[in-house]
């Protein structure tokens, strides 16, 4: 073809004309282009009166120090956990208390009009109930955690938080954007995941790719700060609870970021060797954040998109679990049956077979783990109605043996395992490659399994 | 300044169409360093409300709107942010591939009031790879703050092309903004850009080189910019002339991939 030999021609061309160029000729140029952008700017630009105040790089002083820089940023991450977790308990149980009230209207109306039982069970019970769970146990907490994060982000916290991370990325081998990448992580690692394209070295960006999921995305906080307010919160007295709750989030997510590094350390030494490559990062002057449009993006974009995204998975999880708790073979249903055989590693891992169950209905979407777990616990309990966080206490606790272990245990796997299916299939189409996007998946996977067992194991024989 | 009556004048004029592109006249660019607020215009010019943030590197893929501005519809395209267009990042790589390959009628490059010095060497770099530029002067409420004075007539002057104060924000100075795009699309204003030459040698070079890159890939814009990288010994264009992706990219970046973007603008949003 004509067109392959010019290619190729002209290729070679360039080569011999390279040849006869003076080997700095484009570094003359990129100099020429510097020199020529300084002359403009100075012609443009001019710096009229003297700056009273610098008054950001005072903050910066103080927020990137680095003797308060890592506890100030570990303050603010805990007031936000706090504000959630305070603020979120008491609009939980108010919508709870309504759906659940809408739930017993529609289905004594739906008997009353003459539906057969299995309609009203599948509709109201199964459908509907696993919609009210993710709305009421979902909505309240990401109302007010989104649009904390999203003031922080917009005020220009983040590049700081990088700049602070920097030395403990550096020594895990990893790209100090990846601070930038596992923030957006905690909005959602799927966005996590492509954020990563800002990190220019491809061995770097995978080792960011792969590590992304050990920060809880907003599908998993909600779990986390369920767990926190019944197990931890409850055992302390009332004024500090909420206190002692967003302490035990704040310990997961340095867990999570912990996990982060190390798993970056050992690919960095391992699949993924090599050194950490430098970079540039600006810090942007604080801005004043735009209130309303704060509101704007975080309620309607964030979490109406993720509640909507929730919705659509709980449906038809909702569905099957009806479906598994009512078909019965030999007297016990399918959600039984499924559970008993799951029960052994259920029990190894400091959890239960329903647990585990629940993880895996829930791989479209981690939002729906709580709900999915509590449906499958009520058919079986025959519980119809919870109005607070108090009545899940007792109906896991009292009825199904729960222990602090098999809190702490279900928090640590909720950080520690698959990715959800969106992100599973985010990371294949930012590496198009099997092999990477299997091992992000069951990397966390086996650590999640490696995590639980270990610290069941450990606290029964210190238990006994 | 009279920013209210400034801003009430450009939103009785444009029309912000959001996602609505099936049909548009012209297709306009945003360009920038990272971190310069092309999101911010980007969403004032759109209606969109594309997730804006306060650190560099936020928007790694590109956001297609629309908008329509004195009868005319455009459809406006947010590029990542970059400093240069010589790396080979791949957030990077998406707007150099849109600028090059995609032909918009014309390109805003943003850049920070704070910062001119740093964000003109991207300018100069985009004017290598075309002429239809205008260059937006944003955050100049931030630059007044901090008592620097930014004189963009002198900018536009030097640059060969128009220079327009804004701020994204608040919507100040849109309208002097979509005038000079509307004039440079659609070559009522005929700029003159600034090229930096090199040596006479590297210039005889680079035109030994242009025939032969037209004839390897027919229909390239910016064969000279092509011609340029080989010099340099870019073996990613090396490769993409070789096997012919040269031609790929130039039908990709003009193809509809609007379903694609607004896939992509949804994710960016989370």
């Amino acid at each position: 073809m004509a067109t392959t030999a010019a290619a190729a021609e002209a290729i070679r061309r360039a080569a011999g004309l390279r040849d006869t160029l003076n080997v700095s000729f484009r570094d003359e140029a990129v100099r020429s282009i510097y020199s020529e952008a300084t002359r403009i700017a100075g012609r443009a630009a001019h710096q009229s009166h003297e700056r009273r105040f610098d008054f950001d790089q005072r903050i910066d002083r103080l927020v990137t120090s680095p003797v308060f820089g890592l506890p100030i940023m570990g303050l603010m991450l805990a007031a936000v956990f706090w504000l959630t977790i305070a603020g979120a308990n008491v609009p939980s149980a108010m919508l709870a208390n309504a759906f659940f009230w809408f739930e017993d209207q529609a289905a004594t109306a739906f008997e009353a009009v003459g539906f057969p039982w299995w309609v009203t069970g599948f509709v109201w019970h199964g459908v509907f109930r696993g919609l009210a769970w993710v709305v009421s146990v979902m909505l309240p907490p990401m109302a007010i955690f989104f649009p904390l994060f999203t003031m922080l982000e917009d005020l220009g916290y983040l590049p700081r938080v990088a700049f602070n991370l920097d030395f403990l990325f550096r020594g895990a081998g990893a790209h100090g954007k990846q601070a930038l990448t596992m923030a957006m992580g905690f909005g959602c690692n799927a966005a996590g995941v492509i954020a990563t394209r800002v990190i220019d070295s491809p061995r770097e960006r995978l080792v960011a790719i792969l590590t992304n999921n050990f920060v809880p995305c907003n599908g998993r906080f909600p779990t986390l700060i369920m767990l926190a307010t019944i197990f931890v919160g409850a055992a302390f007295p009332a004024s500090f609870a909420s206190l002692a709750a967003a302490g035990a989030v704040m310990g997961i997510v340095l867990i999570g970021v912990v996990f982060t590094l190390a798993v970056s350390w050992a690919l960095s030494r391992t699949m993924l060797r090599g050194e950490a490559s430098a970079f540039t990062l600006e810090l942007p002057p604080y801005r004043r954040p735009g209130v309303l449009r704060i509101l704007y993006t975080s309620l309607i974009d964030r979490t109406l998109f993720v509640l909507w995204r929730a919705m659509l998975t709980a449906a038809p999880a909702g569905a099957v679990i009806w479906i598994l708790a009512n078909i019965t073979v030999g007297g016990t249903s399918l959600a039984q049956h499924i559970a008993s055989g799951l029960n052994p590693l259920g029990y190894a891992m400091g959890l239960d077979g329903v647990i585990l169950l629940a993880y895996i209905i829930a791989i479209p979407a981690n939002e729906i783990v709580v709900p999915t777990m509590l449906m499958v616990y009520m058919k079986t309990g025959m519980m119809s109605d919870m109005d607070s966080f108090d009545d899940i206490k007792t109906l896991l606790v009292d009825r199904n043996g729960w222990t602090l272990l098999t809190a702490v245990n279900l928090m640590l796997f909720s950080l520690l395992h698959n990715p959800c299916a969106t992100t599973i299939l985010t990371i294949y189409r930012e590496t198009l490659s099997k092999k990477w996007t299997a091992i992000g998946a069951l990397m966390p996977l086996a650590i999640g399994f490696i995590v639980t067992i270990l610290v069941a194991t450990i606290w029964r024989l210190v238990a006994a | 300044m009279s920013h209210n009556c400034d801003s009430c004048v450009a939103l009785a004029e444009l029309e912000r169409m959001g996602v609505k592109l099936d049909k548009f006249d012209r297709v306009v660019a945003l360009a920038g360093n990272p971190n310069t607020g092309k999101s911010t215009l980007f969403n004032a010019l759109t209606g969109l409300k594309q997730h804006t943030g306060n650190w560099p590197g936020k928007t790694v893929t590109r956001a297609e709107g629309g908008f329509e501005f004195g009868k005319v519809r455009y459809k406006l395209v947010d590029l990542p942010g970059t400093y240069s267009l010589l790396s080979a990042s791949s957030d990077e790589e998406v707007a150099r591939d849109f600028l090059l390959f995609g032909r918009p009628d014309a390109t805003v490059v943003v850049v920070d009031a704070t910062a001119l010095e740093r964000n003109l060497n991207l300018v100069i770099q985009v004017l290598e790879i075309t002429d239809r530029v205008v260059v937006a002067v944003n955050l100049m409420d931030e630059a007044a703050r901090k008592g620097i004075d930014v004189d963009v007539r002198s900018l536009s002057r030097d640059l060969g092309v128009p220079a327009v104060g804004i701020v994204a924000r608040t919507g100040d100075g849109l309208h002097a903004l979509l005038e000079s795009v509307d004039g440079v699309s659609s070559g009522a204003i005929v700029t003159k850009p600034l090229h930096v030459t090199g040596t006479p040698e590297f210039q005889r070079a680079v035109a030994e080189l242009v025939p032969l890159i037209e004839q390897a890939a027919p229909g390239v814009p910016n064969a000279r910019w092509i011609a340029i990288r080989l010099l340099d010994g870019d073996a990613q264009v090396e490769e993409a002339l070789a096997t012919g992706r040269l031609a790929q990219l130039v039908a990709e970046q003009q193809g509809a991939t609007e379903r694609f973007s607004q896939k992509m603008a949804l994710q960016g949003a989370q």
